[in-house]
């Protein structure tokens, strides 16, 4: 069952990434509000981030602010 | 698609279970089978989610993709892998371990279109102008990765011709790694992407919140730490360990505890 081996240190591997990544984002504060993001994901604005470049952007918010 | 998969297999079912309705080699069971359930798993659920995370990263990260052009190879480098996928498995090429059938160039190719998806998502995530993290985006973070650990260590094999290889594990190892990936593939392909779809676009049709979003961080911890040890449960009663399998069996009971938050 050498082949086991493998499949473990893949899958510790998979979840000390996580383990990082679950420590990293306690410490960052990501979780300090567990409950506006749930609302502000209802709030979009697509006009504006979805463009390519700053300029575009630019144009929107000087040109058509009406339309945001 | 998905009703015409469906419909497919029930035609195949049928003309099979009649014998003499086998008109050649093709059309046998043995090959629309893999066909059938590559095209369900990989062409119709998997353009759903790349369409899902496509629509829904960018308004919850507030920013256009990474790269437009990646974003063009990985739809069409996928879609290619779907056709190679409809005409290779007709003309009898497969590599037999189940769903994961396509043989090795395909393979590669499927590999090469995961990571042009991971820069291209990853990317988008560190030129976010939103700082937190929504559900979501964990759970796609999650496919993203394990898709690619679990493709790549399943697939080693090594190539004869250009249309046939074999697995560098054999027997029960072969059995093993095959159901890791197997039961994973399901936890990783077919259920952490469509939660996130949930978390993100059940809440905006019916233009409320989740009921309540602390929950919902912990599902996605507690599921990402359990799920990927419960794969032996697949190969209970067979020459798999015991130990192995009762460990796999522990896991998949204490799956019941994410699955509950939920």
């Amino acid at each position: 069952m050498s082949v086991i081996i493998v499949l473990i240190s893949a899958s510790l591997l998979i979840a000390t990434g996580f383990l990082i990544a679950f420590f990293w984002s306690v410490k960052s504060g990501q979780y300090q509000d567990d409950y506006t993001p749930s609302v502000r994901i209802l709030f979009d604005n697509d006009k504006i981030y979805l463009k390519k470049t700053k300029q575009q952007i630019l144009k929107l918010l000087i040109y058509d602010h009406r339309e945001i | 698609m998905g009703i015409g998969g469906h419909v497919g297999w029930v035609g195949n079912c049928i003309a099979n279970s009649i014998s003499g309705l086998n008109f050649e080699e093709h059309t046998t069971f043995g090959r629309l089978r893999p066909l059938h359930t590559n095209a369900v798993i990989f062409a119709f659920v998997g353009n759903g989610i790349f369409m899902g995370v496509y629509y829904s990263l960018q308004r919850l990260m507030k920013a256009r993709m990474f790269s437009d052009l990646l974003s063009k190879l990985h739809f069409w480098g996928w879609q290619l892998i779907i056709v190679s996928a409809a005409v290779s498995f007709p003309l009898g090429i497969t590599s037999g371990k189940e769903y994961a059938e396509l043989e090795w160039p395909i393979d590669i190719m499927i590999t090469l279109v995961w990571v042009i998806f991971a820069i291209n998502f990853f990317g988008t995530i560190i030129k976010r102008r939103e700082r937190h993290l929504y559900v979501a985006v964990w759970f796609y973070i999650a496919t993203i990765i394990t898709v690619a650990v679990l493709h790549i260590i399943n697939s080693l094999s090594l190539p004869i011709s250009l249309a046939k290889s074999y697995s560098v594990y054999a027997g029960v190892q072969d059995a093993l790694v095959q159901w890791w990936y197997g039961h994973n593939a399901v936890a990783f392909f077919l259920t952490t992407p469509y939660l996130g779809l949930m978390y993100y676009f059940l809440p905006k049709a019916v233009n409320r919140p989740v009921y309540s979003y602390r929950l919902s961080i912990i599902h996605f911890w507690a599921l990402i730490f359990l799920y990927i040890w419960a794969g032996p449960h697949h190969l209970l009663y067979t020459a798999l360990p015991d130990w192995a399998q009762s460990l796999g069996v522990v896991f998949s009971v204490m799956l019941i505890a994410p699955s509950w938050v939920v």
